[in-house]
């Protein structure tokens, strides 16, 4: 199949990254666009009209958006090591953590780090850590949330492995601790440096460096949502 | 006829998501043991079987339970692959529309319609409506594009988003009456209004949504339990 493969993105985004490693999992060759989101493009704009986001999958005609269809998408659509499980029971198990992790880490936990509000935020936290706590006990001690390979949970929680160290960075708290999250903080290490992961993780200090620069819009972002 | 494998839906009669299960099942022609929960008083078996978020529906097939209403209607369609109807369709790319739209019912349509009936402030209720606007006039185009011309977003034969769609039917129906708003107003989404009667005519789907009175009158109760909280509240 020759069909042309080309990924919408936005530097830093961890959305993108998720459909771009899924891709280099599979070994599918790619052209990557990256967006300027205060400046989107016509072609952004064509191909995700419904919610004007990145990331946006192009294969041949075809467009797929939202980042957990396009990651399943692109294990269906291509060969290569399997994202999700063979068998129904683990793929239904596989897609409610995916399915938890985009409810409770997106923007609830994006919130406990910008809120202006000290007691709310203090709120959210307490309840993001309770679901960090449940997603420890998910690893069990296995390598991975798929098991032995990184999968679509790995891959949906990337933010976590990631993003969030350059939060508290950025914001100056520490949220995932050694001491309370060793087993997620040690999964954390390993999907970072995992090499077909790292061809696509954006460098730590220029996300440290842009979201430095973002705080008081961050802020007032959270703090406009929260009401 | 499944009757061998063990099938047990825990749910609450007036539940979207629940009935979401429930249509599913019916369309592929499963039998199951139904439990009906008390949702003021769970059962050690909900508890047990969801206990991230101690909600219905769940499904247990032989002792595994499967949660969120999504998910449980794929499992169904991939654990009984050789049964009646396939819900997803096979190819990857039209996969993955049903997808974006199911998650589009979910992530957009439905918080808007809560907005407009339970938002706190005249003005949220009124960015509730604007934003169902918006919502019912992308699925209708979701529909078209879909459905090419077909009776269902499945196409022949109903689908994954027309189960996932399927599933806020008794409410929609309900809507009139309790808000004098049809959501799918066949005057602004003709396709729309449409597919809501043929869907739930569908043998496998009428004797299965719960009937309109009793959604109306749980709605009321709940709109003066809400009121008199209110009232007091002020006092």
């Amino acid at each position: 199949m020759g069909e042309t493969v080309k990924l919408i993105g936005a530097f830093g985004s961890g959305f993108a990254h998720r459909a771009e490693v899924a891709l280099r999992f599979k070994g599918v060759p790619y052209e990557l666009i990256l967006e300027d989101l205060r400046n989107k493009s016509e072609l952004l704009l064509k191909h995700n009209p419904v919610h004007k986001l990145v990331p946006v999958l192009l294969h041949g005609d075809r467009s797929v958006c939202e980042s957990l269809v396009i990651v399943e998408y692109i294990d269906e659509a291509f060969d290569g090591p399997r994202l999700l499980p063979a068998d129904p029971y683990e793929r239904a198990v596989a897609r409610f953590w995916a399915h938890f992790i985009d409810q409770k880490f997106a923007k609830p936990f994006w919130m406990s780090f910008w809120l202006t509000d000290e007691e709310a935020r203090r709120r959210i936290l307490t309840e993001a850590k309770q679901n960090l706590s449940l997603l420890e006990a998910q690893l069990e001690g296995k390598p991975f949330f798929g098991g032995d390979s990184i999968g679509l949970v790995d891959i949906a929680a990337c933010a976590l492995a990631h993003w969030v160290g350059v939060f508290e960075e950025v914001c100056g708290v520490a949220v995932l601790t050694d001491e309370e999250y060793p087993e997620l903080c040690e999964w954390a290490k390993r999907y970072i440096n995992d090499e077909t992961v790292k061809q696509c993780l954006p460098s730590r200090g220029e996300l440290v460096a842009i979201f430095s620069s973002c705080k008081e819009m961050f802020r007032a972002i959270a703090d406009s949502q929260h009401k | 006829m499944a009757g061998a494998e063990d099938l047990k839906l825990l749910g609450m009669w007036a539940s979207p998501f629940v009935l979401r299960a429930k249509l599913a099942l019916s369309l592929k022609g499963l039998n199951y043991e139904y439990v009906e929960e008390d949702l003021k008083n769970k059962s050690e078996l909900l508890l047990k079987s969801n206990p991230v978020h101690n909600k219905v529906p769940v499904l247990i097939h032989n002792g595994k339970p499967v949660c969120e209403s999504t998910v449980i209607v794929q499992y169904i369609d991939e654990a009984f692959a050789g049964t009646g109807l396939s819900l997803l369709p096979s190819d990857p790319y039209e996969r993955a529309l049903a997808r974006f739209w199911a998650a589009y019912i979910d992530d957009k349509l439905l918080p808007s319609w809560t907005k407009t009936s339970r938002g706190s402030t005249e003005e949220e209720r009124a960015e509730g409506k604007e934003q169902s606007a918006v919502a019912v006039e992308n699925l209708e185009g979701a529909l078209r594009e879909c459905s090419k011309g077909k009776p269902f977003f499945g196409g022949d034969n109903p689908g994954y988003v027309d189960v996932i769609l399927g599933g806020l039917l008794g409410w929609v129906r309900a809507s009139e009456e309790l808000y004098g708003i049809n959501p799918f107003d066949p005057a602004k989404t003709p396709l729309l209004a449409a597919w809501a009667e043929r869907f739930g005519a569908l043998e496998a789907v009428d004797p299965v949504i719960p009937e309109v009175n009793k959604l109306v009158e749980v709605a009321k109760m709940m709109q003066a339990k809400l009121a008199a909280e209110a009232a007091g509240a002020s006092n």
